[in-house]
This record gives structure tokens, C-alpha cells and sequence, in this order.
């Protein structure tokens, strides 16, 4: 036993000499690295012809996406009449809509509900409510899709839309319930447990001192976590927000289910009706159309989308990255 | 006193249950700020049980056995179309590949970054490279899988249509992709671990004679055990449930559709489909127009999700349990 152990360990000294490991480990990490800057490479690569034949303008309003997106599928298929018109603002809008609205709801009540669970719950719901958070920042994506185009969105189609609305605008775009609201409010819930899962820790790591010494001092419970522990927590914040960004920015599925799949651009001036109309983002965009990546000119401008998704993604990805390191100095690392 | 004063103004605390004593001398800002948690805080347990609740109802009144264990068939009618054998397997499958990809590099990368590390500049690169990684939409990494994939070099590894036209997609592109899905999560959870072993277990090994090499495969990566298992474990939850890939990467066979003569690499070499296209395809968004099949499958995936999540606790357990022995 003893002499098998031993030489199983000169063997171990044998192949595996000092250098040798540093640079096969080091070669395999930079083999990562490499591939990450393909990618990047290779998609811009690809997605190159659909900016540069549209220019600026591919970002601008102009036309409707899904007749753009038609008319590339069916172009031609001598290279020189391919089609590339593309204004894809209804997309890039959907998407910073749905993002943004998701992320400023999902923040503050991911706040609130971290100072809830690591301050004032009772213990019974803090032991509950721990293990359910994780749990729900796991449930896949395709599920709470599920959950939105078999509940949510039967319920907004036949209880908050009127035939009347319906009517009134059944010209431009059709309601059946997919909507903004729908994709927003189950956006939000998807989010919110990993900004949850990331506060709590970030408050709890705030040193016992600090909120202890302003207590002594007469400061009530509800300041000292508002005034001192929150803020001290920030750079938590903001890594959680980053994180949920780039979750929310990149959901697929579950917004191709719920949003309507119709490139239409919500208007604000439309009151209400504004939350009950249909969109679609960029990642959903890609989902729904990927039978057409056989068509060359067709997949360049599905290419230019993933482009412009990887690049705010690498961008939200840097700052979080800078953004978490002051955290460091708690000892917390995320 | 100040009891009296707020019945006198007819000002009652506005929280659910008075968090302490002195609630009642609270400014007016500070008992909204503690309700609006209260608030947050139940409306976080009243959509949770919601969630919970209706997908165990949903489940339990539409899984059977049969679905369990019959193949799907590509039919109409919903009492023929079986049930999601061939999916279940193919999110096995997938997420085994995944992770086996990913664990051993996810390991090296973070012996590497946390044991070496030089130069410092590269070190930091690959760190960051690996946060670029973990942002990176899956939607994103599925196109860009099947871009790579469809190159000649990689046919090998997919269906080739006649006039070498690479499909790019099998179990083994899909797998490949989804380890990088995973490899964030194993590399984080694998650098925690081996920063918390203290550093005099290391000295002392350099101290017995042993080389670096041989400190950390004797060494470091046993009792970085835990914290790798809880990276592997959490990834595999990562990659069972996603399903941007596998719509794009994994084809859209309903069935398992093996290519070539080989046994087992027939299979991965071929299409197929995971619990969670399963379910995108039969809910309306997708072809099969067959909620209660999808209902069903989704509980599926949320019990082996739960049993994941119920795995990392269990490791997470053992290892506080080890802290404190220590």
C-alpha cells in the first residue's frame, strides 16, 4: 500500500516537473483567452457587411424590421444583388426598453428586500426565504417563459385589454396580451433573485463593528442599514446591477415566449395602450429567426445583431469587473 | 409618552409587525423605508410560494410515469405524440459533456491564476476574459458555436450533408459550448477554494521537499474538493437549464437521431433534444401546442434543478462542518 503511494508520487514528480505544469496551465488559460478574442473576431467578422452597407443607419428608425428581415431572407441569390437594408431601432429600443425597466424595478426591490431578509425578517422566514432565492435565480429561463405565455399573457389578453383598445389600434399592431408589461414584470422576477443572492452576502460582509458602534451611538435599526450598511455595500450594488444587466440583455427565450415576437416599437404617447403593445429585442430577434442562417446575406445581419449584443455585454462584463473590486477589501469576492 | 403623542396625532406605525420597541419614535421616512421592506419582503414570499405552488399543482396533475418513459413521436394528436424520454436523456447527455469539458479546464485555469499567475498582466486578462465569458449571452455563444462549428475542421464532429457541407450541430458542439456556460462558475468556485486554504499548508509541503507541481495536485486541488464540486455542481444546474443552445446548437430532432456507425459517438455526433427545448417547442410559442406535456417536462427540470441546488448545500454543508472541526 505504502510503496504504491510512493511510487504513484515519484511517478507524479516524474511527468509533472514545475515548468512544465506553469506553462500547460498557462498555455490552457491563454487558449480561453484566445478563444474569447475569436469570438469576438469572428462575429464582427461575419456581421461586417450588414453595418457597412447600411452604415449609421442601421441603428436608426426606418421601415419595419420584419419586412426588412423578409426581404433580406428572399434576396437573391447572386452575391453582388444581396439585400442588407436593415434601420434595426425598433429592436435596439425594445431591448434597452425592456433591460432598463426590468433592472430600475428588480434594483430597488432587490434592496429592499436584502435589507428585509438580513434585518428585519423573523428567523423562520430568513431560513425559508434564503434557500427559495437560490432556487428561483436557478429555475431556467424557458420555465418562467412557460409560466408568462400560459398565464400571464392569456390573463393581460382577456381581462386588461378591451375589444375597444383592440380595436382602436388593430390597424397598426395587433394586442393579444404579449406585451411590454408581461415581459418586463417576469423579466423582473428573473433578475431580482441574483441581485437579492448577491446583496444579502454583500450586506452580511459589512463589518458587525460598524453597524454595532452606530447602534450604540442611538441611531434606530432602519437608519443604520440605510445609512451605513447600504452604503458600504455599494459596490455590491452595482456588480449586482451589472450582473443582472447582462442576464436581462441577454435573455432569449423567455422574451422571444412572452413579448409578442413582433418588431414594433412601443410609443410612449400611446398612454396606457404604451405597456400593452407587442415588442421583440435583440435576443429573441435571434431565436426566432435562426431556421434563416442558411441564407448568407440572412445570417450576416443575424450575426450584426449578436454583435451588438456581445458588445454591450463585454462592456457591462469590464465594468462589473472593475466594479466588484472594491469589495475586495471586505474580504467578500463574488 | 411618545406613545401618547402618536395616538394624540393619530399617527400609527405603518409596518406590518413593529420591528423594536422605540418604532414609535421613528421619524415618518424611517417607518416607510421599514415598511417598504416589510412590503418587499412578503411580496419576495408571496411570489415565490406562487411560483412553487403552481408549478408542483401543474406537475403533479400532468406528469405520468408513461410520459417518463416513452419517446416522443412527431404527431398531431397528443394522446400519440409519447412523452420525453429522448429529451430527458439528452439534457443527461448534454450536461455531462458540459461539464466534462468544463471541469478540468475550469480547474487548470484557476490552479493557474491563483498558484502562478505570471505574468501578472496575463493573469489578469484571462481573469477578466473569464467575467467576458460569464456576461457573454448564451444566445450569443450558440451562434457563434455554430459559426465555429460549421468550419470543415470540426465535421468530425457533426452530421456532413453531401458536398461537405458541415450541419454544426450534434451533442458534442452543443456540449462544447454549453462548458463554457459552466466554466465561469467552476473557475470562480474553484479560485475561492484554493485562496481559503491557508497559506502554511503550502509551506509546509515546500518544506517536506515536494515541488510546486506536486503541492498542488497532493495538496491544493483535494482540499479545494468541496469548492470544485460546488462549481461543477452549480454549472451542471447552469447548463441543464439553458436552452438558447440548444435550439441552435442541438438541432431540432424531437428524437435522438444518431449519425454514423460508431455505438455511443453515433449518438453524440447526431441531433437531438433537451427537457427545456421540449418544453420551449410544445408551449404556443413553439410547434407542439401541448401545454400539459410542457408543464410536465418543466417540472422535471425544476426537480433536477432543485435536486442540484440541493447538492451544492449538502457539499457546502460537509465543508462548514470540516471548518469547524478544524
Amino acid at each position: 500500500m505504502r510503496s504504491s503511494r510512493s511510487r504513484r508520487l515519484i511517478s507524479g514528480f516524474g511527468t509533472w516537473s514545475d515548468q512544465r505544469a506553469e506553462r500547460t496551465l498557462g498555455a490552457l488559460a491563454s487558449t480561453v483567452l484566445i478563444l474569447i478574442l475569436g469570438m469576438i473576431v469572428f462575429v464582427f467578422a461575419k456581421a461586417w457587411p450588414s453595418f457597412s452597407h447600411n452604415g449609421l443607419a442601421w441603428f436608426g428608425p426606418g421601415g419595419n424590421v420584419d419586412v426588412q428581415l423578409g426581404q433580406i431572407f428572399k434576396s437573391p441569390s447572386d452575391s453582388q444583388h444581396w439585400v442588407y437594408t436593415m434601420h434595426a431601432w425598433p429592436l435596439l429600443y425594445a431591448t434597452a426598453l425592456t433591460t432598463v425597466a426590468a433592472v430600475v424595478l428588480g434594483v430597488v426591490f432587490a434592496v429592499l428586500a436584502s435589507i428585509f431578509i438580513v434585518e428585519f425578517a423573523p428567523p423562520f422566514m430568513r431560513t425559508v426565504l434564503d434557500p427559495v432565492v437560490r432556487l428561483l435565480a436557478a429555475v431556467p429561463s424557458v420555465v418562467y417563459g412557460l409560466i408568462g405565455i400560459l398565464v400571464l399573457v392569456p390573463f393581460v389578453g382577456n381581462h386588461v385589454i378591451s375589444p375597444h383598445e383592440q380595436s382602436s389600434v388593430a390597424y397598426v399592431v395587433q394586442l393579444t396580451g404579449a406585451s411590454l408589461i408581461v415581459a418586463v414584470v417576469i423579466l423582473t422576477v428573473m433578475i431580482t433573485p441574483i441581485m437579492i443572492a448577491i446583496i444579502t452576502d454583500a450586506l452580511r460582509a459589512v463589518p458587525t463593528g460598524w453597524s454595532e458602534g452606530a447602534l450604540a451611538l442611538g441611531v434606530n435599526r432602519w437608519r443604520v442599514m440605510w445609512t451605513i450598511v447600504v452604503r458600504a455595500a455599494r459596490p455590491a450594488i452595482v456588480a449586482a446591477i451589472v450582473l443582472a444587466t447582462a442576464r436581462a440583455l441577454g435573455e432569449a427565450i423567455m422574451l422571444s415566449m412572452v413579448s409578442g415576437s413582433v418588431a414594433f416599437a412601443p410609443n410612449p404617447l400611446d398612454g396606457f395602450l404604451f405597456f400593452l403593445e407587442p415588442l421583440r429585442p435583440l435576443a429573441a430577434t435571434i431565436v426566432d429567426n435562426a431556421e434563416g442562417l442558411s441564407v448568407p446575406p440572412f445570417a450576416q445581419t443575424i450575426y450584426a445583431f449578436a454583435a451588438v449584443l456581445l458588445v454591450s455585454s463585454v462592456a457591462l462584463s469590464l465594468g462589473g469587473w472593475a466594479a466588484k473590486r472594491p469589495m475586495r477589501r471586505f474580504g467578500v469576492r463574488l | 409618552m411618545s406613545a401618547l403623542r402618536a395616538g394624540v396625532r393619530g399617527r400609527r406605525p405603518p409596518v406590518a409587525g413593529r420591528p423594536s420597541q422605540g418604532a414609535s419614535s421613528w421619524s415618518r421616512t424611517d417607518r416607510i423605508g421599514v415598511a417598504a421592506c416589510w412590503a418587499a419582503g412578503i411580496l419576495l414570499c408571496l411570489i415565490c410560494a406562487a411560483i412553487v405552488i403552481y408549478m408542483l399543482f401543474r406537475g403533479l396533475q400532468y406528469l405520468t410515469p408513461k410520459l417518463l418513459f416513452s419517446h416522443p413521436e412527431p404527431n398531431l394528436d397528443q394522446s400519440k405524440s409519447g412523452g420525453f424520454l429522448d429529451p430527458l436523456i439528452g439534457t443527461f447527455l448534454l450536461t455531462t459533456i458540459g461539464i466534462v469539458i468544463a471541469l478540468p479546464i475550469g480547474v487548470g485555469i484557476a490552479v493557474w491564476i491563483v498558484e502562478y499567475g505570471r505574468p501578472a498582466w496575463l493573469a489578469r486578462a484571462v481573469e477578466s476574459g473569464i467575467e467576458v465569458v460569464a456576461g457573454t449571452p448564451s444566445i450569443v455563444l450558440a451562434i457563434f458555436g455554430l459559426l465555429l462549428f460549421t468550419q470543415p475542421v470540426f465535421g468530425f464532429l457533426s452530421f456532413t450533408a453531401a458536398g461537405n457541407a458541415v450541419f454544426g450541430r450534434s451533442f458534442f458542439t452543443a456540449g462544447a459550448m454549453m462548458s463554457l456556460i459552466a466554466l465561469p462558475l467552476v473557475v470562480g468556485a474553484t479560485r475561492e477554494a484554493l485562496l481559503s486554504i491557508p497559506s502554511h499548508l503550502r509551506e509546509a509541503s515546500y518544506a517536506l521537499g515536494k515541488t510546486k507541481a506536486a503541492t498542488i495536485r497532493r495538496v491544493l486541488v483535494p482540499g479545494a474538493r468541496t469548492g470544485i464540486a460546488t462549481g461543477a455542481t452549480l454549472g451542471m444546474g447552469r447548463i441543464a437549464g439553458d436552452t438558447a443552445i440548444v435550439t441552435i446548437l442541438l438541432g431540432a430532432s424531437l428524437q435522438l437521431s444518431p449519425t454514423g456507425g460508431v455505438p455511443i459517438l453515433k449518438t453524440l455526433r447526431g441531433t437531438g433534444s433537451t427537457l427545456t427545448s421540449y418544453v420551449y417547442n410544445n408551449s404556443p410559442a413553439g410547434e407542439g401546442q401541448a401545454p400539459q406535456k410542457a408543464y410536465a417536462a418543466a417540472f422535471v427540470l425544476i426537480v433536477i434543478v432543485v435536486i442540484l441546488n440541493f447538492a451544492v448545500d449538502l457539499i457546502g454543508g460537509r465543508r462548514q462542518k470540516a471548518g469547524r472541526a478544524k
